[in-house]
């Protein structure tokens, strides 16, 4: 991803922030400027629970070049206490282990680096709760 | 003077064991674990670094204080891993902890006492009115060359402590530093792996600068070590802290709870400030502790602190180090640790 590109998503990366509309209460992540349930234009940002439950997941055996040493790795798809969804990888756990209905926390962890002299590119991960 | 408002410490789950490592080395296992008094260190994950730890620890010491972030005008990371050579960690982290943009932000580094060092400077802002709150931070994924005495200790994690002087958990009573040129441990630019005098990080390097601090602090505040309820010094390892402490005239009793390197492994900068969030996890009111850091090049500084009233109502607030040391964790192999800790060459 180039640098501009993640110099941009940094509010929603790093600090989970949302959007939520004003008129329907939906919150989206990330945050937008048009509801995608209502097209109400009045959004107002929030930020996301730092926990949530796996809505679902699955393992990554073969992965692309940069996420290699990571592998096997779970993706899961998480819904926060906002009602808002985010993918991110689960980690600090067996990838197997993972599946719908398991609480996690969301850290905040290093995704990826930018080639070998690149920057560094941050975001949040889940942790599985207490194991 | 000002206090600390907020404290917080992180602990990878990763955990390699030193029977492993020795095992590795054709080393004897129980002769290497007594002589370092380690059984385990933690080990960072492929996603884990300074800037990470710092942010979960930063994280937990803002719940503990229950201040907006926002309010915090200073951040200092001090570390000796700092992932970028140019670029401050502390960039991020404010970014991360929605501190930014209204804070000033520096990178300390000063061997394993670059997290009391931005704890000094953290303090003297909020004392001189400069900021109304400070972080200070001591985080490192600490480097250590293979089958080197240092592979056995060399961990990674970290502590972060919010200064101000509205609610303090913990009063800072008394400071004292102590530095000299001392070319105990060093890494030269470029170089991977710091390189060490060997047994000469002992005598003229770590228990002169300890004790020399802890005895300066103990001068100056006009207190004995029978005053303390807990002391915490920097652990490179499992025997010097508690040969620092004999010579001092601590007793075992003071040193237990901040002595955590026996399962935590040496995290350098946040080695004796975790120990000292270990202590203020079960601290009570009133309570006198003392912290004397120690950084190879070298120096030590001291802090003399009591616990309020406040303390233990704010403990629950985030994980303690007890439970991050004793909860889940994962045990690596040497292959697996060696990966982790990306010593393998890729043809990539």
């Amino acid at each position: 991803m180039p640098s501009p590109r993640y110099w941009r998503e940094i509010p929603n990366r790093f600090r989970l922030e949302a959007a939520r509309c004003t008129g329907c209460g939906t919150v989206a992540f990330p945050a937008r400027t048009i509801c995608p349930k209502c097209r109400g234009r009045e959004l107002e940002s929030v930020r996301l629970s730092r926990h949530g439950k796996v809505v679902t997941s699955t393992v990554v055996r073969v992965a692309p070049d940069e996420f290699m040493m990571e592998a096997p790795y779970a993706m899961a798809v998480i819904e926060t206490p906002e009602g808002a969804r985010l993918m991110t990888q689960v980690v600090d756990c067996d990838p197997d282990t993972v599946g719908p209905g398991m609480e996690v926390d969301l850290v905040f962890r290093l995704i990826r680096k930018e080639d070998h002299g690149g920057i560094l590119c941050y975001g949040h991960k889940a942790v599985p709760v207490g194991g | 003077m000002a206090g600390i408002v907020g404290y917080g410490a992180y602990i990878p789950r990763n955990r390699i064991k030193t029977e492993e490592i020795a095992r590795q080395w054709g080393k004897d296992p129980a002769t290497m674990s007594r002589g370092l008094l380690l059984t385990e260190k933690s080990v960072p994950g492929l996603d884990e670094d300074t800037i990470t730890i710092s942010v979960a620890a930063g994280q937990a010491a803002i719940d503990r204080a229950g201040i907006d972030p926002a309010r915090i005008g200073a951040v200092y990371i001090g570390s000796e891993s700092h992932p970028y050579a140019v670029k401050p960690s502390g960039t991020v982290v404010v970014e991360a902890l929605g501190i930014a943009p209204d804070v000033h932000v520096a990178d300390f580094e000063f061997a394993c006492k670059a997290g009391t060092e931005a704890m000094f400077v953290a303090l003297g802002l909020v004392d001189g009115d400069r900021v109304e709150y400070a972080l200070a931070v001591g985080a490192d994924t600490s480097q250590g060359a293979p089958n080197d005495a240092l592979e056995y200790s060399a961990s990674a994690g970290g502590a972060a402590f919010v200064f101000g002087k509205t609610d303090p958990l913990v009063d800072v009573l008394e400071t004292y530093s102590y530095t000299t040129d001392t070319p105990d441990f060093w890494r030269r630019e470029g170089e991977f792996y710091p390189r060490h005098g060997g047994r000469f990080t002992g005598e003229p390097a770590y228990f002169k600068h300890v004790i020399a601090a802890t005895s300066g602090i103990l001068e100056k505040s006009g207190m004995a070590p029978k005053d303390f309820r807990h002391v915490v010094f920097h652990m490179p390892n499992g025997k010097f802290p508690q040969s620092a402490g004999k010579q001092l005239g601590f007793t075992k009793e003071q040193l237990e709870v901040g002595w955590i390197v026996p399962t935590m492994g040496n995290t350098y900068s946040g080695s004796s400030p975790t120990g000292l969030a270990a202590i203020l996890d079960i601290a009570e009111p009133d309570d006198l502790i003392l912290i004397t850091s120690f950084g190879s090049g070298a120096g030590s500084d001291s802090f003399v602190l009591r616990a309020t009233s406040l303390l233990p109502e704010r403990v629950k607030r985030a994980p303690t180090v007890k439970e991050m040391l004793d909860g889940p964790r994962r045990y690596l192999t040497y292959g697996e640790y060696a990966k982790y800790r990306e010593k393998i060459i890729l043809n990539t």
